[in-house]
């Protein structure tokens, strides 16, 4: 039985018995559909949130680069886009952490794992997945974005990159932080803390996101997308990439409207490509990197990324 | 005191400084405000998580931004 049944039990009184909405209109059905999905989301982001921003209590940056360089590939790469999972990413942090990882030696290829993985598997994405889709799909898409960050980390590494780092990097040194000792308890606050400010900076957009889904939901008609967006039309995959790019900010907010519009038959991997290019490449992430690294290098990051989601996108509308 | 404060010029960074400014204010002590972007400068700490929180060259805080109520407890120590 779906764990949420409950809600959906309280929310059908809410909305058709106490409200009076008809759960035969339209209306009714998507003021439903809105108040559902949004205490479902609103749910799980409290407890993923509070999780994930717990376990990342144990890995401060200036712990895992150590950890990271002890030169050993492959696994290397497998370690970094495991912490990438757990770590966010701001486009603010990125060049201190590359430089970061870049002195104490971890190899350019793992880094580029760990740079791949924090944005592409984020948190409030995943919340979002589950509430939305189940799950499954939330399990499939960390467990792609995971293999898409080890794979193109490693193809990376092989490729001999290193001059294509801008030269100051190299010779920057740094001190060694001592590590702060933290209790439990400390850990707890920290996450609580992590939780209530993400929660309060995401949510207006989940519910603007579910707001605009409930009503494509209602309203649109059915399989409208089909047509320009289905599987019939291979550039679908790409085109949505990059109209994914500059929607980073948003993400809370592009998950909903995508689930409405699978509905209305767009495909679940083209859906799906979008979603993580929403979240991995963003413009202010890669304007931002164009600090540490030369264009060359910042263009082979960028594509082979699109490429690993592109090949996701073709992958699930096979298979699904 | 010298306070500085470490960070790229993102915005959890400004949120910092303000709260810095607010405590040092509040307590009315006598301390020397610098913001530190250029990366160089802030890599020099073996800071990597921004924005940081640094007194008299020492690093006390990194990677969060500090209530005006936590840099209190900080400062009056």
């Amino acid at each position: 039985m779906d764990i949420f049944y409950p809600i959906q039990v309280i929310v059908n009184w809410l909305v058709y018995d106490l409200l009076k909405f008809s759960s035969e209109t339209v209306l009714g059905e998507a003021i439903n559909f809105f108040v559902y999905d949004s205490i479902k989301i609103f749910i799980l982001l409290l407890v993923i949130i509070f999780v994930v921003s717990y376990i990342r209590t144990y890995l401060a940056p200036e712990k895992i680069k150590k950890f990271l360089s002890k030169k050993f590939e492959f696994l290397g790469n497998m370690g970094a886009a495991t912490i990438g999972i757990f770590t966010p990413f701001c486009s603010c942090s990125a060049v201190p952490l590359f430089i970061g990882f870049v002195e104490s030696g971890v190899p350019l290829g793992v880094t580029f794992s760990y740079l791949i993985a924090a944005p592409l598997i984020n948190e409030v994405a995943g919340a979002l997945l589950w509430g939305l889709f189940g799950w499954k799909i939330a399990l499939l898409y960390v467990i792609t974005g995971w293999i898409i960050a080890v794979s193109v980390g490693f193809i990376m590494g092989k490729m001999k990159l290193e001059k294509y780092v801008e030269d100051y990097v190299w010779k920057i040194k740094m001190n060694q932080l001592k590590e702060k000792k933290k209790t439990r308890k400390i850990r707890f606050e920290e996450a609580y803390k992590e939780m209530k400010s993400l929660i309060r900076k995401v949510f207006p957009y989940v519910l603007i996101g579910v707001g605009i889904g409930a009503a494509i939901h209602g309203y649109a008609p059915e399989n409208f997308l089909t047509r320009i967006a289905g599987e019939g039309n291979w550039f679908a995959v790409p085109l949505a990439i990059i109209m994914g790019i500059p929607l980073y900010s948003n993400a809370a907010g592009v998950i909903p409207i995508v689930s409405s519009l699978i509905e209305k038959g767009l495909p679940l991997g083209t859906a799906l490509a979008f979603m993580m290019s929403v979240v991995a490449l963003s413009l202010p992430e890669i304007i931002i990197l164009r600090k540490v690294i030369k264009p060359k290098l910042l263009a082979i990051y960028v594509s082979i990324v699109a490429i690993g989601i592109i090949f996701t996108g073709y992958l699930f509308n096979l298979i699904l | 005191m010298k306070i500085k404060i470490l960070g790229t010029g993102c915005k959890k960074c400004k949120e910092l400084e303000a709260n810095v400014k607010e405590a040092v204010a509040e307590l009315m002590i006598n301390a020397d405000i610098e913001k530190v972007e250029d990366i160089r400068d802030i890599m020099i700490y073996g800071v990597i998580s921004t924005p940081a929180l640094v007194i008299d060259e020492k690093v006390l805080s990194y990677g969060k931004v500090l209530s005006v109520k936590e840099i209190k407890e900080i400062l009056s120590k």
